[in-house]
């Protein structure tokens, strides 16, 4: 039964080569000499040199990365809380509404989170511009690093922590020095996942920002709309890189852990 | 668990500060705000910073209270906002339908791999999810494109002599929404499936079931609370999808999330593109609920 069929070996490769040959196509025009699309004009990096020159490009990649290091870092620290709320407390007044309010962000169309913080914005009258994007991201990344802290804080024995409670240990302590440790692959994989989701958003960055700060997903928006440029292949494949490096890093990380755990 | 036994007064107010964090970060960035949508959405446009006249106004003594209807009035009437609320559960609809299509049989050929192989599968299956949507969006505009490589390559062949019109169209756009949604689709099937009691399926073909009524009887049945999520997850931020029915769509297919948009960035009508928001949300309010009574049932 374990054994594949010829029918699902089919349905793998059929489903992987959809996932994977526009990625593929990218990365192998990000090299071409020529600037039109369908003609090869010979291996060249003239496009990445051009990407690096360009000081918009630059400007708009340090606000992303910005603001995704701060919004997924504030993401992960609330997501911990929350998830801890979630699976410790079975019972508060309010819980149902804390749970919708986490689930909800997931499937929400990001237009409506979109507009709906951005009056939130102006009600409160806080300037537009990065730190209104990082407070939006922070709270749409923050259901995404819930549910993967939520994940792993269930699987966790709670017997270690209530031993380390019975010999005298406080409920806080007890969790930072027995649970936590443990879940350090899930706050890595969680802050990663937000860090991506953050730095791929266009559209709540687009309603969410002021005049001046444009991030990078802007950026290329505006320039796609212009017209197709070879240019835009070689951004998105530093950024594919990028992300491709983080997550096989995350892969080693929760490996290695997981190995520790094993063996000790 | 073992505090409510030991109540202390500290570690109560412990308690509280944990769930007030991002229960009040929650309340005041995701809540409140659709009850501002809400109240923009009856309001009237105005020049100026906000945009939009407040609801009330002091007249002497008297508070004015003004809403003003004419938004969702002109919404629920017009041809063009029907159209577009029409088209984008349509598209949600269809690509949600051939997402299954797609991603079960995927799902299901990851499901039957060893262990080892599994984990690598999944892996691969994730990639395409964190990379950045527009990225993969763009890559499909130099591949559809008239003068593109799916033109190309079928000129080259033969199949057609004159290069087909794909970019700009609807089928462009299911092409999009599929590619970029599949994943979420893929996940929480190959989940299921991978969790169900293999030895149910042992039993139904030892009892005499044929493979393919096994399949049917036992593995789809336990495979569906999986189908339900993954279709929710697409189903309904497809709805509201901006950035493939804007790159790959043409101006005949227009979708509810780009007229929000326009409505915003272009004709700057903050309190119409409230009351478009608030529509779009009502359409959804009995998916969205579905999605979270099954999430959080699953979840305790």
């Amino acid at each position: 039964m374990t054994k594949p069929s010829w029918f699902n070996r089919l349905s793998i490769l059929f489903g992987l080569a959809f996932l994977y040959l526009p990625i593929v196509v990218l990365v192998i025009y990000s090299f071409n000499g020529s600037k039109l699309v369908t003609v090869w004009g010979g291996f060249s990096t003239q496009w990445y040199a051009t990407v690096l020159n360009n000081p918009s490009i630059i400007e708009g990649a340090k606000v992303s990365f910005l603001v995704a290091a701060v919004s997924a870092t504030a993401a992960t620290i609330l997501g911990t809380l929350a998830a801890v709320v979630m699976v410790r407390l079975r019972r508060f007044r309010g819980r149902a509404l804390f749970n919708g309010m986490l689930l909800a962000p997931m499937v929400m169309p990001e237009v409506v989170m979109a507009v709906s913080m951005l009056l939130m914005f102006v009600t409160l009258g806080i300037d537009r511009g990065p730190l209104t994007i990082t407070l939006a991201h922070t709270t749409f990344t923050l259901c995404f690093a819930t549910v993967v802290l939520q994940s792993r804080l269930v699987e966790l024995d709670p017997s270690l922590e209530e031993a380390a409670r019975d010999l005298g240990c406080p409920p806080a302590k007890a969790f930072v020095s027995v649970a936590l440790p443990n879940m350090v692959p899930a706050i890595v994989s969680a802050w990663l996942l937000s860090f991506t989701l953050s730095l791929d958003d266009l559209v709540i960055s687009s309603f969410t920002t002021g005049p001046g700060a444009s991030t990078l997903p802007m950026k290329i928006y505006s320039q796609i709309k212009f017209g197709v440029t070879p240019e835009i292949n070689a951004i998105s494949t530093i950024i594919l890189g990028i992300v491709v490096l983080g997550l096989v890093a995350a892969q080693l990380v929760s490996r290695r852990s997981e190995q520790r755990a094993t063996t000790a | 668990m073992l505090t409510a036994a030991t109540p202390s007064t500290k570690t109560n107010w412990g308690k509280r500060l944990l769930i007030a964090i991002p229960y009040a970060w929650l309340l005041v960035l995701f809540l409140a705000p659709f009850a501002l949508v809400a109240g923009i959405s009856l309001s009237t446009v105005r020049l100026g910073m906000p945009p939009f006249e407040p609801l009330t106004a002091w007249d002497g003594s008297i508070l004015n209270l003004r809403l003003n209807f004419e938004n969702f009035l002109y919404v629920l009437t017009d041809d063009t906002y029907l159209l577009a609320y029409l088209t984008s559960l349509k598209v949600a609809a269809i690509s949600t339908a051939a997402m299954l299509f797609i991603a079960y049989p995927l799902a299901y050929g990851i499901a039957s791999c060893s262990p080892s192989s599994r984990s690598l599968l999944v892996f691969l299956v994730i990639v395409p999810f964190w990379s950045s949507m527009l990225i993969r969006v763009y890559s499909w505009m130099s591949i559809l494109r008239n003068d593109g490589l799916l033109n190309a390559l079928l000129l080259k062949v033969g199949l057609i002599s004159e290069p087909l019109r794909i970019l700009n169209t609807e089928t462009a756009i299911y092409i999009g929404i599929i590619y970029t949604y599949l994943p979420f689709m893929v996940l929480p099937i190959y989940s299921t499936l991978s969790s169900a009691d293999r030895t149910l399926i042992e039993a139904a073909r030892d009892l005499g079931c044929s493979r393919i009524s096994a399949f049917w009887r036992v593995t789809f049945p336990l495979s569906l609370p999986g189908v339900l999520a993954g279709c929710a997850l697409v189903f309904i931020p497809v709805v509201g999808e901006f950035v493939i029915p804007d790159l790959l769509g043409g101006a005949d297919t227009q979708m509810i999330g780009r007229a929000i948009w326009l409505e915003f960035f272009n004709n700057r009508d903050w309190p119409m593109a409230a009351a478009v928001t608030i529509v779009l949300l009502a359409l959804l309010v009995v998916p969205i609920v579905y999605f979270q009574s099954r999430q959080s049932r699953e979840r305790t």
